[in-house]
């Protein structure tokens, strides 16, 4: 067995606890479900075992002058102050430890930029604070939908019990077959944030107005979980990633029921809802999106106040500018390109009718689009 | 020698307008306590919000400027004056100078650091909120998307900017200049070499970091897209510009904090430096070294793999100077007559876990790793044990050792060593367990977390309030000392100590070497 | 050497100073244009140039074939439609070849766009040509307007075999307020 892998299973046995993923009080980096995360691993373990080696013989020295070398003990200092052979010695050798070092390195990194051949391409969007995923077709229309933030604000608050993913769950995840190269476009629509999924071993960073490209191809099938790992405004810390690695057969289905989807989606923002339809969609829409600045009994918070708020009560095209553009100068995003119109029609009836604002005003889908055409 | 001067003055006047280099050098070191203790506090809250997962104490929005103000405050505000208060106490004496060479600007440099830290802390009650982009604070969150007092911030970074440029200058202009005749350069203390060479860094790098910030104000008031890709700029050359500065800023921190280390385990180990000459060079090295590495902050951001690659090349070969000064250390204690008292206690703590820290840096170095590493909790762990326990600990083994030279008062020994191990177990209970919560993928500059990251977490925190409380001890321990602390009236008041430092009355007058003292044809290097 | 003073402090202190102000104009006269030429040169950011490529007559090499991909993005709070009219090309190095993108303002009121375009990987940007782009100037539209904007490129023979796919990404910013003034303040 080759040196390297000797220490590699030492250091294994080392790091005994169990390399589960997002296991309980994991000390260790995780190998994952790729091939270059797994080299990327082995050489973590690789330098960690060698500092550790090095670490434990200098201060293996160290301990023994702080014991053995003492003025209390009688001991009677050395006045030897230098040698070139021995300077020499301790820079020639780390020298070439680093470069047994580089070589590995430069391996692994030549692998991880290896982004062409794919056979799936997928376009990621990083915006304040949820992520935008949009499936390149070479043929048809785009498959695109965002991924939110699923765990609920109250138990962020800790009014109720945290559930398992705990900030690791989103309301879409991005599905992916495995056994396949996919390759990842990233970018940003406002700010820097950077895409990562720890088992998957990608991590990029977003950039507005420029396009960066990662790859990696899943070899076992299971839901990994990862965060924005670029510091991005507020909610930083609240914009996980999931990705399901699926059978071929399965993903194939997903990918025709997001078609599906779609078009029902055009299809749906011409039909007009019932109060109750509206209004439950509307509180969904709410939660996912509205409730973390402007509150759940609408109380406000970072954002405005929607309860008795003069906005929510008042002219609906108000109301409606205020959601689909935003406001310039605020924290609050224009949300007209994230939801459907069935989606913007709700959260605004919702908002018009819930925390005693009662204004019985009724926004369809088609108001939104005629709205959006000013 | 006729003493034709009256003394200090009195009063507030004389700490106002005085050009004496010992004064000075006590008001850094004293208003860098007070920014650690203001720095610390951002920390607590942090580690308060951190303790537990879900949010209990503050809002994400405002624990965003509690990370951001801790990094600038600790950084520009806490270690930086204070070593260049050392600085300013001990490199007259340690060369045979009678002050520093421009003792008017180094009034202003001191001066104006409180005003503008005044200005910085003062955007807490501004609209908006304080800064809240981290202290790396990245374009486009801190041009676009920054509150209205990010234009404070941008003074305030260039006040403090001037302090240290003017700082620098003073130091260099007093080493070249104003050495007693036979001190050449290879007799100068290792601390005087260290901060020759760190003050050089400074003059090169700080005016980058202004001109960053100037391009920042340039893009959000001036029309210009130095950062924006709208107008054919790039966010990403922000970054070069600010690493490019951020690289060397971490070694102008830790040089010093190098130089320290040098005086005082030979002083303990009643044995010379080993290595004076390869201590300089390795120094010069990483000085050298560190302004071609800077990318290796940036290794996700899709730089090309040729890039990636001479970044990673450069960043590992930084470990063989530094390498070599551990090792060195390690030699000047082997065979020596060793000693414990409270600073060599906080060096020997630098030397292991800075050595620690330097270890995870190497792991950061490379690159492939480092997509796993880059922005999680491993990176936190990472400088903090560089600059806490490197640093900071240097920091504090230094007012332990030249306390006493400068109030001619013996601080009390036990609490001292209490301090260091209730410091020593508390950093690492703080820091340690965040490697481990990184590797298993906690991102930084996050106010909540997923589950499996709560013992951890619940641990880091409560090491954090045990380390902070114990600085309170070291400030009453240094209170007590120069009010009341046992008189000390030798010279030499440890029995290894080399240095010119140490041929000066305890405590130091007022005025020293106003006749430069006569060089011995071969002291033993300082 | 110049003596700039006979206080040999406050000499070495005006030297330094100077050095202080030549870093603070270093980085503005040489690390942003440094940045610019090199990115131009080696396509480090796949930043592709701003001007219109002058075509040479060239060989196309049908040996080789290149899958050129089109992404269109919009920027935060840019309410445009915009989209490629193909998602994906193959071509010849050599060939040139045309697409379209389509714009249209879905408000009442005239706005200006500006498409910033980057490619991937990066090192290909420095081979990719556009001879006609409208990205090269200022998109503007009146209010429910909409509009076909060519792109014309040729793929250089030159580019590294390894090479076999190239993603053009356009983002869309919306300038109306920039054209005129200060960056709208988010």
């Amino acid at each position: 067995m080759s040196i390297k892998k000797s220490l590699i299973t030492a250091g294994a046995a080392l790091s005994a606890l169990p390399v589960a993923a997002l296991a309980q009080n994991q000390v260790n980096m995780s190998p994952g479900v790729t091939q270059v995360g797994a080299e990327i691993y082995d050489l973590h373990m690789l330098i960690m075992i060698i500092c550790i080696v090095i670490g434990v013989g200098v201060f293996g020295v160290m301990l023994y002058s702080i014991i053995y070398h003492r003025k209390s003990k009688g001991f009677v200092p050395s006045q030897f102050h230098e040698s070139t052979k021995v300077e020499i010695a301790w820079t020639v050798v780390p020298f070439l430890i680093l470069i047994g070092m580089a070589v590995p390195a430069t391996s692994t990194l030549l692998e991880v930029y290896d982004n062409d051949d794919a056979e799936l391409d997928i376009l990621i969007t990083g915006h304040q604070w949820k992520w935008r995923y949009e499936y390149l077709n070479a043929d048809g229309e785009n498959v695109s939908f965002f991924s939110n933030l699923a765990t609920p604000q109250e138990e962020i608050y800790n009014s109720e019990a945290k559930g398992e993913h705990y900030l690791l769950e989103v309301d879409e995840p991005m599905v992916i077959p495995v056994n396949t190269k996919v390759r990842f476009l990233i970018t940003a629509n406002d700010v820097i944030h950077s895409w990562w999924v720890p088992e998957i071993a990608v991590k990029r960073d977003a950039i507005p107005g420029f396009i960066n490209e990662a790859w990696s191809k899943v070899e076992q099938e299971g839901i990994y979980r990862g965060q924005c790992t670029e510091l991005c405004g507020s909610y930083h810390g609240f914009m996980p990633i999931v990705v399901h690695a699926v059978s071929h057969d399965e993903f194939d289905g997903w990918m025709a029921a997001k078609r599906a989807d779609k078009d029902a989606q055009i299809a749906a923002a011409s039909v007009d809802l019932s109060l109750d339809a509206l209004m439950t969609e509307g509180e969904s829409v709410y939660k996912t999106q509205c409730l973390a600045c402007h509150g759940a009994q609408g109380e406000g918070g970072v954002g405005n106040a929607i309860a008795g708020s003069s906005i929510a009560m008042g002219d609906l095209g108000v109301h409606l500018d205020v959601g689909i553009k935003g406001v310039a100068g605020t924290a609050m995003q224009a949300f007209g390109a994230q939801l459907t119109d069935v989606e913007m029609a709700a959260v605004i009836t919702y908002q018009r009718n819930a925390f005693g604002n009662n204004t019985g005003d009724v926004v369809q889908p088609s108001d939104v689009a005629q709205h959006k055409q000013g | 020698m006729g003493d034709h001067h009256h003394g200090p003055a009195k009063g507030l006047s004389r700490w106002l307008f005085t050009t004496n280099h010992k004064d000075i050098g006590t008001m850094y070191l004293w208003f860098s306590f007070a920014m650690f203790i203001l720095g610390g506090t951002f920390a607590m809250i942090i580690r308060a919000e951190l303790f537990q997962p879900g949010m209990q104490l503050v809002e994400p929005g405002f624990f965003n400027q509690m990370t951001t103000l801790h990094g600038l405050v600790m950084v520009f505000g806490a270690i930086m004056p204070s070593f260049v208060g050392l600085a300013n106490w001990l490199i007259p004496m340690m060369i045979g100078a009678p002050d520093m060479a421009l003792p008017r600007m180094n009034n202003w440099s001191f001066w104006i650091l409180p005003p503008g830290f005044l200005m910085l802390a003062s955007t807490l009650f501004m609209e908006g909120g304080a800064p809240a982009f981290g202290w790396t604070f990245y374009a486009p969150l801190s041009t676009t998307y920054a509150a209205p007092s990010v234009t404070f911030f941008i003074f305030a970074i260039h006040v403090l900017g001037i302090s240290s440029i003017m700082g620098s200058i003073n130091i260099i202009a007093t080493i070249m200049n104003m050495r007693a005749p036979g001190m050449t350069y290879m007799k100068m203390p290792l601390f005087v070499w260290t901060w020759f060479i760190t003050a050089f860094l400074l003059v090169a790098v700080m005016p980058v970091l202004a001109g960053a910030v100037t391009m920042m104000l340039m893009d959000i008031h001036f029309g210009t897209s130095f950062f924006s890709a709208a107008g054919g700029g790039d966010p990403v050359l922000f970054q070069h510009i600010f690493w490019f500065f951020g690289h060397p800023e971490v070694y102008i921190i830790i040089l010093p904090a190098f130089g320290v280390v040098s005086q005082v385990i030979p002083a303990f180990s009643r044995k010379p430096l080993f290595g004076y000459a390869s201590m300089v060079y390795a120094t010069a090295a990483i000085a050298i070294l560190s302004f071609v590495v800077w990318a290796h902050h940036m290794y996700t951001v899709g730089m090309p793999v040729a890039g990636e690659l001479f970044f990673m090349y450069a960043t590992m070969l930084i470990a063989v100077p530094t390498g070599v000064k551990v090792f060195n250390w390690v030699s000047t204690m082997w065979r020596g007559a060793l000693s414990f008292e409270t600073p060599m206690l906080f060096s020997i703590g630098f030397l292991v876990l800075f050595t620690i820290g330097g270890f995870t840096g190497l792991m950061l170095s490379i690159a492939p790793a480092d997509f796993q590493y880059h922005d999680t909790y491993f990176v936190v762990a990472h400088f903090h044990y560089v600059m806490v326990a490197g640093a900071v600990f240097s920091m504090t083994s230094a007012v332990y050792f030249w306390l006493p030279k400068w109030t001619g008062r013996m601080y009390n020994e036990t609490m001292g060593k209490v301090h260091f191990w209730i410091s020593f177990v508390g950093f690492n209970v703080t820091f340690f367990p965040q490697h481990f919560v990184g590797l298993a993928g906690m991102p930084r500059r996050v106010p909540d977390y997923a589950l499996q990251f709560a013992d951890f977490n619940m641990m880091s925190s409560i090491g954090a309030f045990v380390y902070g409380a114990s600085q309170i001890l070291f400030l009453y321990n240094v209170i007590a000392t120069i009010v009341a602390g046992e008189k000390v009236s030798d010279e030499q008041v440890w029995d290894g100590a080399e240095g010119l430092e140490w041929t000066l009355p305890t405590p130091a007058p007022y005025h020293t070497f106003e006749v430069p003292p006569k060089i011995e044809a071969t002291p033993a290097h300082g | 050497m110049l003596r700039l003073s006979r206080n040999p402090g406050a000499d070495t202190a005006i030297k330094l100073a100077a050095v202080a102000c030549a870093m603070f104009a270093f980085v503005f006269v040489v690390m942003v244009p440094l940045y610019d030429v090199l990115c131009d040169a080696l396509g480090i950011n796949g930043k592709t140039s701003d001007i219109a490529y002058t075509a040479v007559p060239a060989v196309v090499d049908t040996s080789r074939e290149v899958k050129i991909q089109f992404i269109a993005t919009n920027n935060d709070g840019m309410p445009w439609g915009f989209r490629p009219q193909v998602t994906q090309l193959t071509v010849h190095p050599g060939a040139a070849t045309d697409t379209f993108f389509y714009a249209e303002n879905p408000t009442n009121l005239p706005m200006i766009a500006q498409a910033i375009p980057s490619v991937s990987p990066s090192r290909a940007a420095g081979y990719f040509h556009k001879t006609e782009c409208f990205c090269f100037n200022q998109q503007p539209l009146d209010g429910m307007a909409s509009t076909e904007m060519p792109l014309q490129f040729v793929v250089d023979q030159d580019l590294p075999k390894d090479i076999r796919t190239i993603t053009l990404s356009y983002t869309l910013f919306d300038v109306t307020t920039m054209a005129g003034g200060t960056i709208a303040a988010r």
